[in-house]
């Protein structure tokens, strides 16, 4: 015992040597902490927050100091993560998926001088600020892209959980793949986790053996990429551009950028400008971006997607325009009405002519 | 050139210093490796083994950590000594959090100190009773309840799922799927009773369990079948004990007690049930009834470490930017040594001359 005692003074006092420069890092820099549902080689989500944080770095220099902690589960185990960031002198700390919602209000009530920015959350506080991208307009490019790309007719979706985020992604591409090709039809699989490579590639699978040509996914890894090559499928990249898992596979890619809302956010801090907000940005801001269009695509197939890509730009189209049904045929959009933002930050059914029912 | 030899006894003495050794060596090896990757091996080892039991504020998420790791631990070493081998705990954490949890939300809007403890009632029965699906298989249809156990912890989650988007789901939610939160419900939520150390009520709970488990096992003739049961099943049949029994008796307890924990979870430090309620509790917790050697105050310590190991990890994270991988790459390191080390217990090193 009186050895293992001896070792942990040892080892006290190498802290305490080295500690005193960890200790004096406040003063002028700002200190920007981020949490991560996945880890940062995911080569998706949890990559692309991480490609914002080093674009902070990059910004900021000096004057910015950051720190991550990656797969934090998102029960119990995440406001722990928070609080311990908060406490170790963070200014400002990046929640990054939506299952951090509650212990992100919970921590940021036990410190209410560190701003928090929870991503894809609806709950605010004094000190929370949430944002999300408006993914469904990329969704509603690629499902265009991919209703003239398929020949089956038949296109594959490996879904997370069904909340609204994901259904509305489903929902927009399907719309966008009936409006160029009639006989279109969606298979989506649950698969219940954000990250599980294996999971994953079973879904991806399990699709093609149903005939399946053309895949889209909503989860983080790049297992469905990896299969689309092999089996010489299409698909299109999550989050991230995709196309060294799959040179020919690859369509296109939405890709989050998330790095100038990191920065300007940051900066808000260093200004001391910093208020609790609620952004939602999409491809006109630059938060939905895209690969480059594969050369697999007919040159009609691009432009009409770039043509779309301008016009949602522009304020001109809004993939969510009457008239539109519910899947259960009831009246949602009137002739020429445009979803609201409420509606679809809850959305939790699906247009009519998706087949099968969300899980519920 | 050395050589194992086999001892005539096993030895006391190896037996409470090889899990020190096996840290010590997970510290030097540990070291080794941080120091490969640029961080200053000291600042690693403390903050991964000394930070979590200094610091206040790690010291109270210690035990939150630890309690529901040593709670399932407890009720599934008791099975371990008789050759029971529930590998579901996880299955039945998650079925304690959905009977109690839904007692609790049926609940919602009455006032009264009995809605927690008919709660936990509810969770203990429901993991109980999880656990008697294999435990009847086995003794009708002599089915492997290693098998059983662990396929209904995938049912229990996909159930678990199906709970959350259906009849449990917040109905003020905005459609996501995940119930009310029941630890911000004052007559739903577990109450604090050491605040500094992070001791809740189920961690009260936890250590009277214990207490009763050390008892069963030294004390109560049960507890005599039970380990007779494990050490010589023949032994146990001539002397009278019920095969069946002891099976339906041991999964019985550590489902009950897998049930609890799910509840202690819920209504503490996770709030409410969502589809990723479960994070391996169930599973980790088999490291540390081993870690323990099967024994109430060695799975109390073992808990202790292994949760100081998780909190330790993530703070190393942001503190020394050590990547997750090195974390876990640093835990198996240490469960390694400490199975390697065992073999010390039974030989002994003797040089020999050629």
């Amino acid at each position: 015992m009186k050895f293992t005692k001896t070792l942990a003074a040892a080892a006290a006092m190498g802290f305490a040597l080295t500690g005193v420069a960890n200790a004096d890092s406040h003063g002028e820099t700002v200190q920007a902490g981020f949490i991560y549902v996945g880890p940062v080689g995911d080569l998706g989500w949890s990559y692309q927050h991480d490609q914002g944080r080093q674009a902070v770095e990059a910004e900021f220099g000096d004057m910015v100091e950051t720190s991550f902690v990656e797969s934090v589960p998102e029960g119990a185990d995440a406001e722990r993560v928070m609080s311990q960031m908060a406490r170790s002198g963070v200014d400002i700390i990046f929640t990054t998926s939506f299952g951090y919602m509650d212990p992100t209000i919970a921590a940021a009530e036990s410190f209410p001088d560190v701003r928090f920015e929870h991503a894809t959350g609806y709950k605010r506080v004094e000190n929370v600020s949430t944002y999300s991208a408006r993914f469904y307009e990329g969704r509603y490019v690629i499902g265009e892209i991919a209703g003239a790309m398929t020949k089956s007719n038949k296109i594959g979706y490996i879904a997370s959980f069904p909340i609204p985020e994901v259904v509305r992604g489903i929902n927009a591409a399907y719309l966008a793949a009936k409006s160029v090709n009639p006989d279109v039809e969606f298979k989506v699989v649950w698969v219940y986790t954000w990250f599980d490579p294996g999971k994953e590639a079973d879904a991806a699978n399990a699709l093609i053996e149903q005939g399946v040509d053309v895949i889209m996914q909503h989860t983080d890894s790049p297992a469905a990429m990896t299969i689309a090559e092999e089996k010489g499928i299409y698909a299109f990249g999550q989050a991230t551009d995709m196309s060294n898992f799959g040179p020919t596979a690859q369509l296109t890619a939405i890709i989050d950028d998330w790095n100038p809302y990191y920065i300007e956010r940051v900066k808000a801090v260093m200004d001391g400008t910093w208020e609790s907000t609620d952004t939602w940005h999409g491809i006109a801001d630059g938060m939905v971006a895209f690969a480059p269009m594969s050369d697999a695509m007919p040159a009609d197939v691009a432009a009409r997607a770039e043509a779309t890509i301008a016009a949602i730009a522009a304020g001109e189209f809004h993939p969510f325009t009457g008239p539109l049904n519910k899947q259960d045929g009831s009246v949602w959009l009137a002739e020429g009405e445009v979803a609201d933002d409420g509606t679809l930050a809850g959305m939790n059914f699906y247009v009519e002519g998706v087949d099968g029912e969300l899980p519920n | 050139m050395l050589r194992l030899e086999q001892r005539p006894q096993p030895s006391k003495t190896m037996l409470y210093i090889t899990p020190i050794l096996a840290v010590l060596a997970t510290m030097v090896l540990g070291g080794a490796l941080f120091l490969a990757m640029g961080i200053n091996p000291f600042d690693a080892i403390y903050l991964l083994f000394i930070d979590p039991f200094t610091d206040s504020y790690n010291l109270s998420q210690l035990f939150v950590k630890a309690s529901p790791l040593i709670l399932i631990a407890m009720g599934l070493s008791i099975g371990f000594r008789a050759g029971v081998w529930n590998i579901g705990a996880e299955g039945q954490f998650i079925m304690g959090a959905i009977s109690g949890g839904a007692v609790g939300l049926a609940l919602w809007g009455s006032t009264g100190w009995w809605i927690l403890p008919l709660m936990a009632v509810a969770a203990a029965l429901g993991g109980a009773l999880w656990a008697m699906i294999p435990a009847v298989l086995k003794i009708r249809f002599n089915a492997n309840e290693i098998l059983v156990s662990l396929m209904l912890v995938y049912v229990a989650e996909n159930l678990l799922a199906q709970m959350v988007q259906g009849v449990l789901r917040n109905p003020e939610g905005m459609g996501f799927p995940e119930s009310r939160n029941l630890a911000r419900n004052e007559p739903t939520a577990l109450p604090d009773v050491f605040d500094p150390l992070g001791i809740d009520a189920g961690g009260v709970v936890m250590l009277v369990l214990l207490a009763a488990a050390f008892f069963l096992l030294q004390k109560h003739a049960m507890g005599f079948q039970i380990k007779l049961t494990g050490e010589s099943p023949r032994a146990a049949r001539f002397a009278g004990v019920k095969p069946g029994v002891i099976i339906a008796v041991c999964l019985g307890i550590s489902g009950a007690a897998a049930g609890l924990a799910g509840l202690f979870e819920l209504t503490g430090a996770a709030g409410k049930l969502t589809i990723d309620f479960p994070v391996g509790y169930g599973f980790t917790a088999i490291i540390v009834a081993f870690l323990g050697r099967l024994n109430p105050v060695g799975i109390l310590l073992a808990g202790v470490v292994l949760a100081g190991t998780y909190i330790g990890g993530e703070n190393a994270q942001f503190a020394l930017k050590l990547p997750a991988a090195a974390v876990t790459v640093f835990q198996g390191m240490m469960l390694f040594f400490l199975l390697g080390f065992e073999i010390l217990i039974n030989y002994r090193v003797r040089r020999v001359v050629r």
